[in-house]
């Protein structure tokens, strides 16, 4: 047989390599969200699994990977890379690892295309789901939320590795020969996890940073489900000495929050710059940062009509304003707010105000209307109802200049397994209903202390009776024997 | 056709045998299963999909992947399970070997039974510790965690060196190849066993060999 590749074969690989780096980059960013990942096998062939495994595709990711490589293939040269990076809330960034897909011009020109490699393929990405679970930056991203995030960024072009400072590891996942290459995938991560301080401030003084201003020019997007004229754009530049020549339209987009139908972000009122580190609040427990936050799914539909969003957003927007600090020119946004993977319905929305009092979301309860709607009005101080509301905030340990009593905002509670709120008692009213049930009168100090008095006072008395009714009490034990 | 071998070491505590033993041969298994085949007509068979769980460890601060079938799951357990119980009664600071091996079936005339020819073992060994106080025990966690992110990268080193691989089988001969046995999917055939060696580190009197696939007996 000859060593050219058939017209059919051509197709074919084109096609194997386009969806093995749709696939890679699904896996690495879903390795990346926090959160543990888990599909399911299906016996009966569906046709729609690439590679014969079960990678779920947010589509955010898709598009993201699909603009990065502008209609080319990963080939000799043009390697398409994946870039993992951990921001601070105060705004410091430090890459963390870079995924490279890359081919090289060793080529197999035996091997047969739809069968051969594709199963190589399917065992290559099974490998880089077991890797991206080894590297460390898995351990960083399972604890994201409170004080970092993690983002990443697709770009298509030369490698960059100077980001990741020095020391840096290499592991190869896998190598795949072709017939008109070899294709590699591989990770350098970072192993100098010491902070370098990359304030994206731009009026600090130059020169004093490390590795980080290496890093090029970012562009933070973020994106809006509602129409087209929400979507705001940032470009912040961190500090950088040498400017790079490489592909420059690409985005750092961060991961928590991302949803596999779409994600929601907020323009906040500084001018269109959309802030929404929906972080838990102050004094959460560190390891609390996997809360049921709200899912969304389609906030198109939701945004605009139903008090819930709208008080989401109110909260995410405020909370932003106090946790990124003053609002500089050059503002870098990231939104993180935790929402639940997989997941295609509406559910509550429950935020966890203030983890000192046990229960304490649901210490209060705020119902948004729709005039709150930060997408139509500026956002306004909902009213609070609880008591207990008061001392949820004189416990807030961040310190930040711009939160408001306002900032956690409870929402509609609707607990789990109850129905909709149609009927005039159902099981939320009921426990709001009841929460705060009056103390029992017995355990009220002042009446117990007299009683105690009027006790002690009557007992001569008692005992008096108790001694001449002796008999009787006698009879009435026996007949109980 | 030589079967190749790869061993892997570890030292652990007790406690996180079980974690460190599931986590490399589900490794091994996810890179060892396919989907269920489907023969249709004309030799051609379509592939099911294989789905992925990630899984945390307890003892060991690590994470890793295993395929999402319940059923592979809870075999691999109970093997697992044995393996480790057979680790403490042989007394403390003992070590033993759990050994994962692929093979294919050869069909033999009568009278002769089916042979099993393995064509890849992995032996994973086990030396286990005893700890002292709870700061050493966290120390453990923490660097069994590290070890076993290596060891997981060294399987996957291994299998994409892309060597021997049975032939995709035929509809009449899959058994010989595939453990068709399971609901969603399909891993090569296998059988666990292991060897426990006392603290003095000779073999155990009675080298216990579990065949939890059983083969074909006539």
């Amino acid at each position: 047989m000859d060593g050219e590749l058939t017209l059919q074969d051509k197709k074919d690989l084109d096609k194997f390599i386009k969806f093995f780096a749709l696939k890679t980059v699904q896996v690495i960013v879903q390795a990346r969200l926090g959160e543990k990942i888990c599909t399911r096998s299906s016996s009966s062939p569906t046709g729609s699994d690439w590679f014969n495994l079960a990678i779920k595709d947010i589509p955010e990711v898709t598009h993201e990977a699909k603009k990065a490589l502008a209609g080319q293939l990963p080939g000799i040269g043009r390697s398409m890379c994946v870039e993992i990076s951990l921001k601070t809330s105060e705004g410091d960034s430090m890459e963390l690892e870079t995924w490279c897909l890359e081919m090289n011009e060793k080529c197999d020109k035996e091997i047969k295309v739809s069968y051969t490699v594709y199963n190589r393929l399917s065992l290559l990405l099974k490998s880089l789901l077991a890797i991206t679970r080894v590297t460390p930056a898995y351990k960083l991203s399972r604890k994201q939320g409170h004080d970092y995030v993690i983002l990443y960024r697709i770009y298509f072009g030369e490698v960059q590795l100077n980001g990741l400072g020095e020391g840096f590891q290499t592991v190869r996942v896998g190598m795949v020969g072709t017939p008109v290459g070899t294709i590699t995938l591989s990770c350098a991560y970072r192993t100098n996890l010491a902070f370098m301080s990359g304030r994206a401030t731009g009026e600090d003084d130059a020169g004093t940073f490390p590795s980080v201003e290496d890093s090029q020019e970012v562009c933070t997007t973020s994106f809006s489900t509602s129409p087209p004229s929400q979507c705001v754009f940032t470009v912040s530049k961190t500090h950088f000495q040498t400017p790079r020549p490489v592909v420059m339209d690409t985005l750092k987009v961060p991961l928590l929050g991302l949803t596999f139908t779409n994600q929601m972000i907020v323009p906040s009122k500084e001018g269109g710059i959309p802030v929404l580190p929906l972080h838990p609040a102050p004094g959460t427990q560190a390891d609390h940062d996997r809360m049921p936050l709200c899912n969304l799914t389609d906030m198109n539909q939701h945004v605009a009509a139903t008090p819930s969003s709208s008080g989401e957003t109110e909260l995410l927007s405020k909370s932003s304003e106090g946790k990124s600090g003053t609002p500089q020119d050059t503002l870098e946004t990231t939104f993180t707010r935790k929402v639940g993977a997989f997941v295609n319905k509406p559910t509550n929305q429950v935020i966890a105000a203030n983890m000192d009092l046990p229960f304490a979301v649901f210490a209060s309860k705020i119902v948004e209307s729709e005039d709150t709607d930060v997408m139509v009005n500026p956002p306004d101080s909902p009213t609070l109802e609880s008591p207990l509301h008061a001392s949820l905030h004189s416990d807030q340990s961040s310190g930040s200049s711009g939160l408001t009593q306002d900032e956690f905002v409870m929402v509609e509670l609707k607990p789990a397994f109850s129905k909709d709120d149609f009927l005039p008692m159902d099981l939320g009213t009921f426990y709001r209903e009841f929460q705060n049930p009056p103390q029992l009168s017995s355990l009220s100090i002042d009446i117990s202390a007299q009683s105690m008095a009027e006790d002690l006072d009557s007992l001569p008395e008692k005992l008096a009776i108790y001694e001449k009714n002796m008999e009787e009490f006698d009879a009435f034990v026996d007949t109980l024997q | 056709m030589n079967c190749r071998s790869q061993t892997l070491e570890l030292t652990v505590e007790a406690r996180q045998i079980e974690e460190t033993v599931l986590a490399v041969l589900h490794t091994v298994l996810l890179h060892r299963s396919s989907g269920k085949f489907h023969y249709k007509k004309e030799g051609t068979y379509s592939i099911g999909t294989v789905g992925t769980e990630d899984v945390d460890c307890d003892f060991v601060d690590c994470t890793y992947v295993r395929v999402s079938s319940d059923e592979l799951d809870r075999t691999l357990r109970r093997s697992v399970g044995e393996f480790k119980d057979a680790l403490r009664n042989s007394g403390s600071d003992g070590s033993g070997q759990i050994s994962l091996e692929f093979y294919q079936k050869k069909k033999s005339r009568w009278p002769f039974s089916d042979e099993c020819i393995p064509w890849e073992v992995w032996a994973f060994k086990l030396n286990v510790v005893n700890l002292a106080n709870e700061q050493e025990r966290q120390i453990c966690r923490e660097k069994v965690g590290e070890k076993l992110g290596e060891k997981i990268i060294n399987i996957i080193e291994v299998m994409n060196r892309h060597e021997y691989l049975p032939k995709m089988p035929t509809q009449s001969e899959v058994d010989n190849v595939f453990d068709t046995g399971l609901r969603d999917v399909q891993p090569y055939l296998y059988k666990i066993s292991y060897q426990i060696t006392d603290s003095l580190g000779t073999s155990v009197s009675t080298t216990m060999r579990r065949l939890i696939k059983d083969t074909l007996a006539l």
